[in-house]
């Protein structure tokens, strides 16, 4: 089996707008959760989001940014910092062969802004104002296919969309691809961009969303009996993989390894889990199983824990389903709780984060955690833990509406087992 | 009615707008494509811009035509 290693990182997200100040805020507990304060939110029941620390328009100018859609200027910021985290030329060539260079990096919903702010345009403007651009920024695709021309991406670029599964997918595809032999390296990862009025009124709809409106920071508090839906947010998240022939070849630096992943699906209902977690719980065992591992040898979950009344509590279930026994020794959290949900760009940013926890050895809190659901069957990090010394893994939890299942398997950097 | 230099100023300003090339490169002389960086769907931007910016109708066929800065400039004097 190609072992495969994950090499660079990159994020700009609620909390920071690049993966050390990310990880520096997750580790210190903090919120990136916020009151929306344009004026189009005054009359909607939720007026808060996980809201981008740093402003893109810092890093990418005006007049590319007006091509681009907020998801894909996100996913280009968070991919040329993993990229050049990865000791890789951004915008550059030569250093990687671009025909065994794949891309898959997802969007839950794609580019909502331009679709909808075109429509606005149409409406009041007519077609002939239209941007000509609407397409090409809109499309799912166009995150991954923007960041695939900046590498220079010739082996494929991909856009698993499985909603909030999407990017744990865009992974795990990766992954695939890299055993399959069908490439070398590859930018993997997601992203997402929807504060706008329109996705906020249709999750609220859902009852889906919190609406703790005058407590912004305290409003994502997966498994403490107050919890009263997610919190939306927007990011990116991406990283580089590669074969570690690869990577020990051209002498990069290793984060840890990228060991295996499991995809199940509900077949149960649009949005709902399946409330007993089998298809999710499976997801875990299949990773395991993909990874060469046990489950006493994971050390920690980063859970979807979105902060939902029942979907916090058929995982809770689902992980212990999964690890048996061998779940009293696996510290669980929920950095939703801090980031709030990126949809398409949580999967990414949370797998980002057990690379961290393993080489940190340190995992990072579920805050607001005050008043726990009793006789939870896992145990979830109220503050920061600390992980034992030799070989640690993790498993990274990602479930979407559709009924998508993906765990993904990281290891920290001794690639001896 | 506005003359050859503010028509040329205002598609300028239009051209920096959509694709960044300095107002000063935009010169009669100059092709959109070869010399200021403009692609196809950029050049829709700047002649719907043109459209508002100076009251005119600037039918898809004849969009092909304007090759140059001038040609521009030119069909813009004379339908304005």
């Amino acid at each position: 089996m190609t072992t495969v290693v994950i090499t660079g990182i990159g994020a700009t997200t609620p909390l920071g707008g690049d993966a050390a100040s990310t990880w520096a805020a997750m580790l210190a507990g903090q919120s990136g959760v916020s009151l929306i304060a344009e004026d189009w939110a005054a009359d909607l029941p939720v007026r808060i989001a996980g809201q981008l620390k740093v402003d893109p328009a810092e890093r990418i100018d005006r007049v590319r940014a007006r091509r681009l859609d907020r998801s894909t200027q996100l996913a280009l910021i968070a991919a040329e910092e993993a990229w050049t985290d990865a000791g890789l030329t951004w915008e550059g060539s030569g250093e990687v062969d671009p025909e065994r260079l794949l891309v898959s990096v997802a969007s839950g919903i794609g580019g909502l802004h331009s679709l909808l702010d075109n429509w606005d345009v149409q409406k009041e403007r007519g077609p002939r104002r239209v941007s000509p651009f609407t397409i090409p920024m809109l499309m799912a695709n166009a995150p991954a296919a923007n960041v695939g021309l900046a590498v220079g991406a010739k082996a494929g670029v991909h856009t698993p969309v499985s909603a909030c599964a999407s990017s744990n997918e865009a992974i795990s595809l990766a992954l695939d691809r890299l055993q399959l032999g069908r490439c070398d390296i590859a930018v993997v990862g997601g992203t997402e961009s929807t504060i706008h009025p329109l996705p906020i009124a249709a999750f609220a709809q859902m009852q889906a969303l919190s609406k703790r409106n005058d407590e912004p920071e305290r409003a994502s508090r997966p498994w403490d009996r107050g919890r009263d839906g997610f919190v939306l947010a927007e990011g990116s998240a991406v990283l580089i993989v590669e074969t570690l022939e690869h990577a020990r070849a051209r002498g990069a630096r290793v984060y840890g390894t990228l060991a295996g992943s499991g995809i199940t699906s509900d077949s149960h209902d649009i949005v709902q889990p399946e409330p007993s977690g089998e298809g999710q719980a499976q997801a875990v065992v299949k990773a395991l199983a993909d990874a060469g591992l046990s489950p006493v040898d994971i050390n920690h979950v980063n859970a979807h824990g979105t902060s939902t009344p029942q979907g916090d509590l058929t995982e809770a279930h689902s992980i212990r389903a999964a690890l048996g026994r061998a779940a009293d020794s696996v510290v669980v959290t929920s950095t939703k709780s801090m980031t709030g949900h990126l949809l398409g760009g949580a999967g990414s940013l949370e797998t980002l984060a057990c690379v961290l926890a393993l080489r940190d050895r340190q995992v990072p809190p579920t805050i607001n955690l005050e008043d726990p659901e009793p006789d939870l069957p896992i145990d979830v990090a109220a503050t920061v833990r600390e992980l034992p010394g030799g070989d640690l893994a993790a498993v990274n939890n990602s479930f979407g509406f559709g009924g998508h299942n993906v765990a993904v398997v990281v290891t920290n950097a001794n690639v001896s087992r | 009615m506005a003359t050859t230099a503010e028509i040329l100023e205002k598609l300028a300003e239009l051209v920096n707008d959509v694709v960044g090339t300095p107002v000063e490169d935009v010169q009669l002389d100059k092709s959109f494509v070869d010399d200021l960086d403009v692609d196809s769907l950029a050049m829709v931007e700047i002649i719907v811009g043109c459209e508002e910016a100076f009251g005119i109708t600037i039918p898809d066929e004849e969009s092909k035509n304007l090759v140059t800065v001038g040609d521009a400039v030119a069909f813009i004097e004379a339908h304005q």
